[in-house]
């Protein structure tokens, strides 16, 4: 068990890529603390499964390395890293019982029948599958089968890091939340490393202590998930994660301010050095209707349960605030309020306003 | 890896090799055949080809194969179709036994049937015509095309179905118009398979036959008896006969594979 | 699923009745004659079942069923495993795949009396490559003619020739339909190659390979052109599989009744081992 480091890792599945848009994966530093469970966040195609498949070595980096601890495993084979991976669909062998899939891994790396049994046992109790340890696993529920994979995982004692593909995928909504409690669950038994990829942000934010949020081949964000949720870093994780995402509004800067559709805008705090073209990024939950402030005409509101989304238009911009308990009517003129100390300026879509201390 | 390729590499070397012996020798002259030994031929020569193209009897007989084979092609996938679309899409008394009866219908060996063969089909003269011989062979190609084509409409969602006659499709139009175009390479490579069983088939396409429909391959045994073995003309026609075949299966070489992957057992 | 529908029976109809005009009939004419006795002018005999007793019995037929398991035995042990270690040795994409795959399947478009004709002369001493090659470079003596040994070699290493490409096609499509994450899977826990063969391919496979083994297991049994081409059943008998000796029978020597007798016990021998086979192979699907 080891701290995974990787550095300047680049990856590219052409030949001779030439300019950065060849590249799958642009220049990726992290640490993953040992014991941490991470989330890997983002859309399909932004890079997350080649990254997933670098650290289980059944990819190699175009350019970079892979430190497990202080050893260089880089150009490891990826039964040479103790790592354990899960798959989007359950992979099982069909032909064997549970017990012989969970003894498996073991069996090839030479364990004695002793430390096997008592292993399978532990682990079987632990997934609770130990009823149908000698049943075919070809016949088993898919949310069986993915617990299966799971376990061969775990039965070795050795593992620097169990890594997981949207395992979740094939598994009937209903039981997804059982899944994922589990999951958790299993973290905090055996302590070892994990690294969950997924497009789901309920997903990561329920499963993971930090989540890495990528888009196109970069690392956006990495924080816990209210680091998300409180103060993204880009506009994209602002927009990814929340329900609805971050308002991304355009703007003028006057000095230290933004002028939004003839408006005075209060920020967070000062603006940072970082150019390029501002936005304001305010959160729906952070904007209030109120009997001052800016004009805008409501343009549609739906109740969706907890709260009400309100579609608004402030001049010629469409933005979307959220109200908990009362709503206007569709139509009506209202006045609207951004709390000051969550708007913040966003240029060419990184942050560029720091908070008051 | 690279070690690996030498399996598939060494097996082609393999098949071809008789292939190639084929195709020097029609290019040979029949002194330099009989002569003994020779990698390439000495003196080409086109005669042997010169020979068939300019005999009827000889390229009537590749046409008549090639109209017996379309012929048999043809049908047999168009009777296919619907039935293929019933046994995918519908339960219906019999269905199991129907469909491994039609398969049973493969087991049967050709030598069994060719004098009732002969019998039937002289008694409802058709004999010696193309739709003989085009009859004859759905007995082993129907259940083919049946079985490759219901895996192939198996993997359509029934959806599609729905889908259309809510939009006012009628069922003959649904099935043309939105059906075929997506089983597309299933029609393919079932109509490649019965091209092919039916192509190499010749006992029936023997015995079905006397003057007008011989096929190609029938013709061939004229080397044999006229003048000693003619092995030049032989081997030219016989390179003739592997053209129909290697063009067909150029078209549908991304399916072949997939073709019996997904049938049923 | 798929819903109960009697009217199905109407899209069934011309498939069925194109077939039974194919199956039943001949059978039935086949059945006639193997319950009679002629001596030609169109005059039958009743004999009930001697027919079916007498080929039994005969020692004829018991050779040629013997060898014709024998050689169908022979060309299965060689082209299923053959055909598997090409399978996997195949590579799984690429500009190489469509090439190999339709060099492969060539052998099996050419006309079966081609086939016998081509492998004919390719093996005669002297003037065919292979009757060359053996004789000539190797200086082992080589001729189907007349030695039964290298005309059972000969018979088997054609069918070999022309129909591994079968096992090879419908094997390769398994393997391309396993999904990588089971061999990364296997890799990561450290599995053998042999592991990997015996636990992922084989499994996966097992479908098709099924398909291969009932469908060869079919045409090999029913063969006759081919080796009649080639040998014409010689040296003596010793080629002389099942459905030669019976088209002798038939054809050369006008018996029908026996003849129809040996069709019908000939069919019945098939499709019960096909029958057994099938069931055997897909036993643990259930």
């Amino acid at each position: 068990m080891a701290e995974i480091k990787l550095s300047h890792l680049r990856h590219s599945y052409l030949p001779n890529p030439s300019g950065p848009d060849d590249y799958a994966l642009k220049e990726i530093d992290l640490t993953w603390r040992d014991g941490g469970a991470y989330a890997l966040l983002g859309p399909s195609g932004c890079g997350k499964s080649t990254l997933l498949n670098i650290i289980s070595g059944l990819l190699a980096p175009s350019e970079g390395k892979v430190f497990f601890g202080e050893q260089d495993v880089t150009t490891l084979a990826p039964n040479e890293r103790n790592i354990a991976q899960v798959f989007q669909f359950p992979v099982i062998y069909d032909t064997m019982t549970v017990r012989q899939n969970l003894t498996f891994p073991l069996k090839n790396r030479g364990v004695d029948e002793a430390t096997i049994a008592r292993r399978v046992s532990e682990i079987a109790e632990m997934l609770e599958v130990t009823e149908m340890l000698d049943t075919r696993a070809a016949g088993l529920s898919p949310d069986n089968k993915q617990k299966i994979s799971m376990g061969r995982g775990l039965v070795r004692d050795d593992v620097n890091v169990v890594m997981f593909d949207e395992p979740l995928t094939v598994i009937d909504p209903h039981l997804k939340w059982k899944l994922r409690s589990k999951l958790k669950e299993l973290h905090q038994r055996v302590q070892a490393t994990m690294i969950y990829v997924t497009h789901d942000q309920t997903e990561a934010l329920t499963f993971a202590d930090e989540v890495v949020v990528m888009q196109d081949g970069v690392v956006v964000q990495i924080g816990t998930p209210v680091e998300l949720f409180e103060r993204p870093q880009h506009t994209f994780v602002g927009h990814f994660i929340g329900s609805p995402g971050m308002n991304v509004l355009p703007c003028d800067l006057k000095g230290d301010r933004a002028i939004f559709e003839g408006y005075d805008i209060t920020l967070e705090g000062p603006l940072t050095a970082r150019d390029g073209a501002p936005q304001i990024g305010i959160r729906p939950e952070y904007i209030s209707v109120t009997s001052t402030g800016l004009p805008a005409t409501v343009t549609k509101v739906a109740d969706v349960g907890r709260h009400f989304v309100i579609d608004a238009i402030v001049g010629n911009t469409k933005l979307k605030a959220v109200s908990e308990h009362t709503a206007p009517d569709a139509g009506s003129s209202v006045h609207l309020t951004f709390k000051p100390d969550q708007t913040r300026v966003y240029r060419d879509g990184w942050i560029a306003t720091e908070a008051r201390k | 890896m690279q070690k690996r390729a030498l399996i598939p590499i060494v097996y082609i070397l393999f098949l071809m090799t008789p292939i190639y012996w084929l195709v020097s020798m029609s290019f040979k002259t029949t002194n330099e055949i009989l002569a003994g030994f020779s990698l390439f031929p000495q003196t080409f020569t086109l005669d042997s080809y010169i020979a068939i193209f300019t005999d009827p009897t000889w390229y009537w007989g590749y046409i008549n194969s090639i109209i017996y084979v379309s012929l048999n092609t043809l049908l047999s996938v168009a009777v296919a179709l619907p039935a293929a679309y019933a046994f995918s899409r519908y339960r219906f008394l019999g269905d199991k036994q129907l469909f491994f009866w039609l398969l049973t219908n493969r087991m049967a060996p050709a030598a069994v049937f060719a004098l009732p063969f002969f019998q039937l089909y002289s008694s409802v003269g058709i004999f010696d015509t193309h739709l003989a011989v085009a009859l004859a062979h759905c007995l082993f190609n129907i259940p083919l095309a049946v079985w490759i084509l219901e895996g192939f409409m198996r993997s359509i969602p029934k959806e599609l179905d729905e889908t259309a006659y809510v939009d006012g499709y009628s069922f003959p139009r649904f099935f043309i118009k939105v059906f075929l175009p997506n089983i597309k390479a299933g029609v393919g490579v079932a109509a490649f398979f019965c091209f092919m069983f039916s192509w190499v088939e010749m006992l029936l396409a023997k015995t079905l036959t006397a003057v007008e429909a011989k096929p190609i391959a029938a013709v061939m045994t004229r080397t044999a008896s006229s003048a000693g073995y003619e092995l030049g003309l032989l081997a030219a026609a016989g390179t003739l006969t592997i053209i129909p075949g290697a063009i067909v299966i150029w078209f549908v070489r991304n399916y072949i594979a997939r073709g019996f992957a997904m049938g049923r057992v | 699923m798929r819903t109960e529908n009697q009217k199905a029976w109407f899209f069934v109809l011309p498939v069925l009745f194109l077939v039974a005009f194919n199956a039943l009939l001949p059978m039935m004419t086949v059945v006639n004659y193997s319950v009679q006795e002629t001596f030609g002018n169109n005059q039958f005999f009743w004999e009930g079942l001697d027919w079916f007793e007498q080929i039994l019995r005969s020692e004829r037929f018991q050779a040629a069923l013997g060898r014709q398991f024998l050689f169908t035995g022979i060309i299965l042990a060689i082209e299923v495993p053959l055909g598997i270690i090409i399978a996997l040795s195949m590579p799984r994409k690429g500009f190489w795949v469509p090439v190999c795959l339709v060099l492969m399947a060539l052998p099996m478009l050419i006309p079966w009396n081609v086939v016998g004709a081509m492998w004919n002369i390719f093996a005669l001493p002297k003037i065919g490559m292979l009757g060359y090659f053996m004789n000539d470079v190797l200086g082992i003596h080589y001729d189907m003619t007349q030695d039964p040994l290298a005309a059972w070699i000969t018979i088997i290493v054609m069918d070999v020739w022309h129909w591994t490409s079968l096992v090879v096609l419908l094997c390769y499509a398994g393997l391309v339909s396993i999904p990588d994450a089971y061999y990364q899977a296997a890799k990561i826990d450290a599995a053998s190659p042999w592991s990997v063969f015996r636990y992922i391919q084989l499994p996966k496979i097992k479908t098709v390979l099924t398909i291969a083994i009932l469908l060869r297991f079919m045409d090999s049994f029913n063969i006759y052109t081919e080796p009649f081409v080639l040998t014409g059943g010689g040296p003596g008998n010793s080629t002389t599989l099942l459905s030669i000796d019976l088209v002798k029978i038939a054809l050369g020597q006008f018996d029908l009744g026996p003849a129809a007798a040996m069709s019908l016990i000939y069919f019945a021998i098939t499709l019960a081992v096909s029958w057994v086979f099938y069931v055997v192979m897909t036993k643990d699907d259930q």
